[in-house]
């Protein structure tokens, strides 16, 4: 090192080094990545989420000579529907306790619960899209119902690839078991479906209560 | 050419695909196919003769090594860079004769093609390759990485990107591109006033393109969070890594607004939706705030890597550390929050009052600061150091002076009194290409030649690399110079002919300047093709620029593993303490964990292709098989769980060897 170099070297900071871990230590072993790049992939969903919220707060009160929430949505119905989203949520809780407890048959006795549950909140939704094509209240009607048929649909599709997901996933642990690969998937599939429910408690109180009161 | 008003019922298997939309009659794109023709022809005969296939399959399309997509990003960036390149010659050549009356060469509708497709393609298909292919190679070396942390995805990104450019080039043949402006607002955009296949090609290539930007900005955060050699900091991390960070926390929060948006207008376009129609509470503006909230920030996914490739160029070459490490991650850290609250300056003219404008003119100027304090930084580390004027290093100095001019007409904007003058003139034109090619293209120019021969283990080429910088450099001020005088007369951007004839010679002035980046860009090619054959000649070790950082401690170029074994880090400038203390690899290795190569994202990209084209012409059977095709490999691919091997220590004692004794 001539003197020049030592001068100018690091005016801040300890006197950094390296040396490489030889062959007698134990080659370094990253945690896995998965757990935080699925964070990080959530949060990405939560903004096209957010995007469709703020569409929603800007276009949902244009309903262009057309019908208004107070027409079209009860309340009685998105409860039923909200609850059987929520309690999903509960019964896929139930399904990771026993995973690890190591019960594949019960693990698996309660994802398919879970996807009960799922589907039968998208058949809901359906029906209710169904129900609002038919009575006139489709999308093409109003920017209004643009954004709400955006904002609930995207939310549905979600719940939807969640359900593919779990039929895949509940395969794979039949043949392979609880696996540290099956409960890593596993425990990425719970924080997507918490996530999904979470946003729908959001689609719950901004499109459906706020508006009905 | 086609009349677009006159909608054919669909045909159940060809969609709304005609022979009618094959552009047969068009000289300029007959020649140009034949042209694409033949060279494919050539490239396929080449690799037949050579037997290449089989290793073009094995060892690049199957691959999940982070160099190696890196470099095949670069090269997706090249490529496009001449198809994009081609289209602002022929917008140059238009304007330069479209004077006085006299109407050119190019009808507005095909103009109108070029200057969207110019557009979408600079940005989506060059700039954002370059930049996400820099990173790709760089940043895991940087942090003494094996991979990022998720290989099989960033294979898949980068065929996402392929698949996005390759719908454009398309459209070149078959169809129409859209004749919207690259950002491509409505009501011009919607299904009443764009209603040929152009505005779909369009939103289907974004879309396929975004999923895989958005997917790697997530792989390279995590990359960056969880894969750092042990005992590196965030605060050891040399500034390329630290700005590669915050480009993708940009990209992971800006890309999935673009997502959104462009899906609201695709709803609209295809199922009657009314988001953005000027009938049934519809509002245009919505979108172009929701388009802006993502460009915003998007220039600056573009600049933040730029700023991390200088820094590591000037501490290079001028054999200092950086200066003010901590302000350099601060002030792009700074840039990063504020890139999100400037977008509205955008279009000061929607009229949203007084305040709303004093406030997004205020922030606007703000984030001029910390780049300030970037270029000051630069200037300090130069400053006294001992600055080899070696071709990197040449364009960090074009850059500076250029993109501080760019910067500067940039705050001049940044007034809406001003802006309401210039809005939408050449002044504004002239502005952004004075950042993107001052300040993207020449850092891009920097990093390869930098870069180069880490990754193929011999220089470039030095006169044809000085050639390329001066032609590129003069060039621009050549081209663009000129449109900002222009824009100081009022004249509009995206006009094919003009009325008033004094305005020409600025405009033949301007097309001069084209044909000298013309040569800028015929001599990079000619520096590749010389270097590659004298690669004998130009070879080289490990660290040809006496470097500074972690990349330059792997054999040029580095080994499948990266580095042979972990090195534990304290302090920044990682290599060049281990330079000053003698640093040895141990000599006894332990087998490497690697992940196995997979055809699993090629496919799906190549699905997803077919499901872009299919819905762009209304083919509804096959949208749905390609849909389905895409569905099923992405879930056959969790089938797999035999997905990495060991690359025994045998092996890894031979390579490193053969690096040793080359």
């Amino acid at each position: 090192m001539t003197p020049r170099d030592a001068e100018l070297a690091l005016p801040d900071g300890p006197a950094p080094h390296a040396h490489a871990v030889g062959h007698d230590g134990a080659e370094h072993h990253h945690a896995s990545p998965t757990p935080i790049g699925f964070w990080i992939y959530l949060m990405s969903d939560c903004i096209i989420f957010g995007a469709l919220f703020a569409t929603y707060a800007v276009l949902g009160g244009s309903y262009a000579g057309g019908p208004a929430p107070k027409d079209l949505f009860e309340p009685g119905f998105v409860a039923i529907e909200t609850a059987l989203l929520l309690i999903s949520s509960v019964t896929f809780g139930v399904a990771m306790l026993q995973a690890e407890k190591g019960r594949r048959d019960t693990t698996l006795m309660w994802l398919a619960v879970t996807g009960l549950f799922g589907a039968g909140f998208i058949g809901m939704e359906l029906y209710e899209f169904r129900h609002l094509v038919h009575i006139g209240a489709g999308p093409d009607r109003s920017a209004f119902l643009s954004s709400f048929f955006a904002l609930v649909a995207t939310h549905g599709l979600h719940v939807t690839g969640g359900i593919i997901w779990l039929v895949t996933l509940m395969a794979q642990i039949r043949m392979h078991g609880l696996i540290e690969a099956n409960m890593r998937r596993l425990s990425t599939l719970s924080m997507f479906w918490h996530f999904l429910d979470l946003v729908w408690i959001g689609v719950f109180s901004f499109v459906y209560l706020v508006r009905l009161v | 050419m086609l009349t677009e008003t006159a909608q054919p019922s669909l045909s159940p298997i060809f969609g709304r695909l005609t022979l009618d939309w094959i552009p047969y009659h068009e000289p300029i794109l007959v020649g140009t196919f034949a042209g694409v023709v033949l060279g494919g022809l050539l490239v396929l005969a080449l690799m037949s003769y050579f037997r290449l296939w089989g290793p073009l399959w094995r060892n690049w399309v199957t691959t999940v090594d982070h160099k190696k997509i890196g470099i095949m990003y670069m090269i997706l960036g090249f490529v496009m860079m001449v198809r994009g390149f081609a289209d602002a010659l022929m917008m140059r050549l238009q304007q330069a004769m479209a004077a006085g009356g006299v109407e050119g060469y190019l009808p507005p509708h095909h103009y109108d093609q070029v200057f969207t497709a110019h557009g979408v393609i600079m940005i989506f298909f060059v700039a954002m390759a370059f930049v996400t292919g820099l990173m790709n190679y760089v940043m895991p070396l940087q942090i003494g990485a094996r991979d990022v942390a998720f290989p099989f995805l960033n294979n898949f990104s980068f065929w996402m990107t392929v698949a996005g450019a390759l719908l454009v080039n398309i459209s070149l043949f078959i169809g129409e591109f859209a004749r919207v402006g690259w950002l491509a607002f409505p009501p011009l955009s919607g299904a009443s006033y764009s209603t040929g296949p152009g505005m779909d090609y369009y939103l289907w290539a974004l879309q396929i393109a975004g999923v895989g930007t958005t997917l790697s900005g997530i792989n390279m955060i995590a990359t960056v969070l969880k894969m750092r050699a042990p005992g590196m900091k965030l605060m050891d991390m040399p500034i390329f890594a630290w700005t590669s960070l915050i480009t993708n926390v940009l990209i992971v929060a800006a890309f999935p607004v673009l997502t959104a948006t462009l899906a609201l207008l695709t709803l609209d376009r295809y199922l009657d939706f009314r988001f953005f129609t000027n009938d049934f509470g519809g509002n245009p503006m919505m979108y172009i705030n929701l388009i802006w909230v993502w460009g915003h920030p998007e220039v600056y996914i573009l600049i933040i890597p730029c700023f991390g490739v200088i820094s590591e160029i000037v501490a290079t070459f001028s054999g200092k550390p950086i200066f003010g490490y901590r302000t350099m991650v601060w002030a792009t850290a700074c840039i990063m929050v504020l890139s999100f609250v400037v977008w509205l300056h955008h279009f000061f003219t929607m009229g949203s009052g007084a305040s709303v404008n004093t406030f997004f003119g205020i922030t606007t100027m703000i984030i001029a600061v910390p780049t300030g304090v970037k270029i000051f930084n630069w200037l300090f580390t130069m400053y006294k150091g001992r600055v080899r004027l070696e071709v990197p290093m040449l364009w960090v100095i074009g850059f500076l002076v250029t993109f501080t001019i760019g910067g500067m007409s940039g705050v001049l904007l940044a007034v809406p009194p001003v802006d309401f003058q210039l809005h939408n003139t050449l002044f504004l034109i002239a502005h952004f290409h004075n950042v993107i090619i001052g300040g993207v293209v020449f850092a891009v120019y920097a990093a390869v030649t930098y870069w180069w021969p880490k990754a193929f283990g011999f220089r470039l080429d030095d006169t044809w690399g000085r050639r390329s910088f001066w032609f590129w450099f003069v060039g621009f001020y050549f081209a663009f110079m000129p449109l900002y005088a222009l824009g100081l007369m009022g004249v509009t951007r995206r006009m094919n002919a003009y009325p008033d004839a004094g305005w020409q010679p600025y405009f033949i002035v301007a097309a001069f300047g084209a044909v000298l980046i013309l040569l800028g860009i015929l001599s990079t090619f000619a520096g590749f093709y010389v270097s590659i054959r004298d690669r004998k000649r130009l070879a080289c070790g490990r660290d040809p620029w006496d470097a500074r950082t972690l990349e330059w401690a792997t054999q040029s170029p580095p080994a499948p593993y990266n580095f042979p074994e972990d090195i534990r880090i304290v302090g920044r400038e990682a290599f060049w303490h281990m330079k000053q203390t003698g640093f040895k690899w141990s000599g006894h290795y332990r087998p490497i964990h690697m992940p196995k190569n997979t055809a699993t994202g090629a496919l799906i990209s190549a699905a997803a292709l077919v499901f872009g084209f299919a819905m762009v012409w209304y083919i509804w059977w096959l949208a749905l098989l390609s849909f389905a095709a895409m569905l099923a490999l992405g879930i056959a691919h969790t089938f797999n769980y035999n997905r990495d091997y060991h690359i025994p220590s045998d092996e890894v004692t031979a390579t490193e060897l053969k690096g040793a004794a080359a």
